[in-house]
Order: structure tokens, then sequence, then C-alpha cells
């Protein structure tokens, strides 16, 4: 292995891979680093990999890449304890190319993607810890590994580590993150046959359904749950903020428990069996938890630079898309020869102007909003399940009387100038 | 509700054991996380929260200690933030070693 790299990245998820894929497209001598025994073995999300941006950095992936189902239908469903309000959206646009998005197992897609980086010539150098960046006058200009003679050097280092980002933090780009700044999310891979999975979720063979869970899936707590259809498998998941575990004193696994012994969520996976539990972090502070994510000889990309969308539970398609920025930036910083933070910066400026800057602008305040007031995922939810239930249930009460109902149950007047001035603020934080 | 035998199917992963049971793990013989002052969990940390937010289970309290189970953690991080104390010491599972996910 020569000494020195034009570049190195650490990290082999969709943000490093993304990078190094770049890197090496365009000639560049590029060294991705993994810790883990293959890329993927250390990596876990949900499940939803967007089209658009894996198109961008491979055209037709998904004509040979490990994608499990494309998704033709998103429900959500807003749930009480033995209810559920569902809103869905259903469209066979997404049946076919171009694809909205698809779920993916992420051991399986990153060690391909990898796979595709390492044709296009870069090096990928697995079970390889990277302990520290060396820095020399005021620059990055290398790694030091847990490899006997270790250190490798570079004109150029893009941290892409996820969110525990030790590298970035030891930079001094970013402080100990706060337990409401991360989300803690477990999940349970369930294995169950195709044509079931097909039946018990409307879908035509092949095709794909992500439900969205919210209200009682968290006990109330701030987060979200998840059921994605995979080929042969679902992938049935739970997070929340680990603020929001410490203060209700729940263990995760129980959580998960709850939910998949919830009677709306039974159903859907009865006998499936499981096959892998899984637990990460998602960083979900956005936009204020942005570390700095350039400085002389170094770029931060992926989790690592906090680029999730809680809201729209976007991560991946954010990741690549700050890898691809970063090589660009890169390509074009080793035609000037210049490795500075400020000819760096054009990363960071690209990077903001695009739609990973743009939304987590957007959604800026909205994680610390639903966390600061709980009432939303505590009362509203079950109130409006409450509402449906009214409605809906034909018990020889006129509807007029129905409606006076609801309204009453929603409390005094007061109560009510509470929620419309919440519904303003929720409005105002989402927009 | 519901059939029994379902019910008894979707249980059977319930406790954190079987869910565990599930993983491959390429432990190393040394921990890469450390309880920095046991004295501290000891005394300043009466809920000992770690205890109950990790998804693993890692760390028990054994009446005057911490017990680190380091080979079943699945290197999410979670302690070393949620920790009130800042009392975890945590690194990376050296090169390859650690959890190994097959499909997620």
């Amino acid at each position: 292995m020569p000494e020195k790299f034009d570049a190195i990245v650490v990290g082999a998820g969709p943000a490093g891979i993304a990078c190094a894929y770049e890197l090496a497209k365009a000639g560049v001598n590029v060294l991705l680093i993994e810790r883990g025994e293959y890329p993927g073995s250390k990596n876990v999300m949900g499940g939803v990999l967007y089209r658009k941006m894996m198109e961008e950095i491979v055209p037709d992936f998904h004509k040979e890449a490990p994608l499990e189902r494309p998704i033709v239908e998103q429900r959500f469903m807003m749930m009480d304890k033995s209810s559920a309000v569902t809103f869905s959206y259903k469209g066979m646009e997404w049946a076919s190319e171009p694809f909205n998005n698809f779920t993916v197992l992420r051991a399986k897609f990153d060690q391909w993607f990898a796979s595709k980086a390492v044709e296009k010539g870069a090096l990928l150098l697995n079970e390889t810890v990277v302990l520290e960046c060396i820095v020399e006058n005021g620059k990055v200009v290398g790694v030091r590994t847990d490899r006997p003679d270790g250190e490798l050097r570079a004109d150029v280092v893009v941290l892409a580590d996820g969110v525990n980002s030790l590298l970035a933090k030891s930079l001094g780009f970013h402080k100990e993150f706060r337990p409401d700044e991360v989300a803690l999310a477990t999940m349970e891979v369930l294995k169950l046959d195709k044509k079931i999975i097909e039946d018990r979720f409307n879908l035509e063979e092949g095709q794909g359904c992500t439900i969205e869970l919210f209200g009682d899936a968290t006990k109330g707590i701030l987060g979200t749950g998840f059921l994605y259809t995979n080929k042969d498998t679902l992938s049935i998941g739970v997070g929340t903020l680990l603020s929001g575990l410490i203060k209700h004193k729940i263990k995760p696994y129980e959580l998960m428990e709850y939910v998949k012994t919830h009677p709306m969520i039974r159903p859907y996976i009865q006998n499936a069996e499981p096959q892998e539990y899984l637990a990460h972090l998602i960083p979900e502070g956005g936009y204020h938890s942005m570390p700095k994510v350039v400085a002389a000889g170094v770029l931060v990309v992926g989790d690592a630079a906090q680029l999730v969308n809680a809201i729209h539970r976007e991560g991946s398609n954010m990741a690549m898309t700050s890898g691809r920025l970063a090589a660009d930036t890169i390509v074009a910083a080793m035609g000037r020869g210049d490795f500075s933070e400020a000819s760096l910066d054009e990363y960071r400026k690209k990077l903001m102007g695009s739609f990973v800057g743009q939304d987590l602008k957007k959604y800026k305040d909205a994680t610390h909003h639903f966390d600061k007031f709980p009432q939303y995922f505590e009362q509203y939810i079950p109130m409006m399940n409450r509402a449906a239930s009214q409605m809906l249930t034909v018990d020889g009460a006129s509807k007029r009387e129905k409606q006076k109902k609801i309204w009453r149950d929603i409390g005094p007047a007061k109560q009510k100038f509470k929620i419309a001035r919440d519904l303003i603020r929720a409005w105002k934080v989402m927009k | 509700m519901g059939d029994p035998q379902a019910v008894a199917a979707n249980d059977k992963a319930a406790s954190i054991e079987e869910k565990q049971y599930l993983l491959r793990f390429n432990a190393d013989t040394q921990s890469h996380l450390h309880v920095m002052d046991t004295e501290i969990c000891m005394t300043n940390c009466p809920d000992k929260i770690c205890t109950i937010f990790c998804p693993a289970e890692v760390y028990k309290w054994e009446e005057v200690r911490m017990h680190v189970g380091y080979e079943g953690c699945h290197e999410c991080g979670s302690c070393r933030i949620g920790c009130p104390h800042q009392n975890i010491k945590w690194v990376y599972p050296k090169g390859g070693h650690g959890i190994v996910f097959r499909l997620g």
C-alpha cells in the first residue's frame, strides 16, 4: 500500500462510499477505510433508499443493486392504545421506472455499493479503525489507524464515520451530543413468506409498502415506529429521543415488544420469525446540531455532519449527496492544488445550497418543538382517534349530537384555545 | 385476542437474551467500554439509567460494581451520550471486531 493517497475516506456507509466512488471515477487515488468486517456490517437503517440521489451517483443502479422492493404505498398510522387513524398514499407511478424509493437491507446494499466504488478504482481497507486524524501546522494530513505502522497520509481526509463521529469531536468540530440530539432506534428483521407479505400489505408481486407509526407506538414519547416490507422479510423498528427513554425510564427493546404486540401491528407480523435485532443512533438535532464541516485538509459528510431530516425520515439520501458534493469539491481543490479551509469551503456552500441544507433549515426547530410540547403525541393523537371512533360508530345518536360530543370531549374553552395555539405553532415550525 | 399460536410466535424473541442470540459477534478479548469511576455509579447515580436504556443490556449493576458485558454491544453510543455523569469511556472495538450485522 502506498504511504500517501490523494484522499482518504473514513467510513464505508452511504456518504463515504458515495464520496469514494465519485473520487475514484474522477481518477483520484482514494482509500476507503471501514472498521467492520465488510461495509454494512456496522450499519443500520429502517431501510428506505431514495432513487434520485442514488441515481445521481450510479445511474440505473436499480438494475443490479440488491434492492428489496420498490415502494408503491406510504402509510401513516396515528395510533392510540387499541385503534389507529391511518393516512396513505399509493400510486402506480412509483411501481415502474424511474421509481421513487426502495427498501434495502444495509449489510447487503453497502457491500454492493462499496464494490462499485472499488470497480471505479477506490481501494477498500476493511477491519481498520481510524484512531485519530494527523494534524500538522493546523492542517489534517492523514490518519492514524489501529494497524501496525498505521499512519496513512493524504492531501485530504473525509470523515464519514457516522453518528458518533469521534473524529470530528476530537478535532473540536462539535461537543459531545446531548441525549435530546440523538434518537435511539431498535429494529428487527422478521422472516415472512413473500406471498404472505403481499397479501397482508395489499401488494402486487414484488411491490413494497412502508408504514410509519406515530403516537402509541412510542407510548407518546417523541419518536416514531416503522414497518417496512422487504422481499421475504419485514423490518420493524421504533426510535425515540434518547432523552425520552431516560425521562420515562423505558427499555428500548420493551418498547419494541410493545409495538410488535400492539393490536394494530400484530396481524401484520403474525408468525414472522425474528432474524436479527439491531440498535443504532440517529442524529436528530438537525440544523442547530450541525458541526463544523470543513477545515484545512478535512471534510465531514453524512451522519457525522448530522445530515438527517427526522420529519421525513430521510438521511441516506442526504448522506449520498453530501459525499458527492465533498468529492466534487476535492476534485476542484486538487485542480487548484489548494486544500485550505477557504478552498474546501466550497463544499459547505454547495451543501447548504442543496436540498440538504434547505431541508435542514426548514425543519431546524421541529425536533426541539415537539420535544418541548409533548401534547401532540400524548394527547392530540388519542383525541383524533376518539373523534374518529365517535363519528364512525353508528349507535343511534344523530351526527349533530356526535359532533357536539366530540367538541365537548376536547375540553373547556381554555383547552380549545391551547390546541389552536399548538396547531399554529406546529404549522410555524413545519412550514 | 387473536390466534394464541401467533401471539406465541411474536413473543418468541421477547427477552433481550433471545434478541441478542440472533446476532453474530466477533468479540475482542478486551473491552472497548470502561466505567471510569465505579464510585460515581455507587454514590451519585441512584437510577443507573444506563442499565435501562442500553438496547443490549450491556450494563448490569451488581451490588457494588457495574458489570459491562461489552461482548454484546451494538456500538450505538447511547451509553456515552446518555450517562448523566459522563462516566463511560467509549471507543470502537478493534478493527474487524465487535458486532457483525448480516441484514439490516
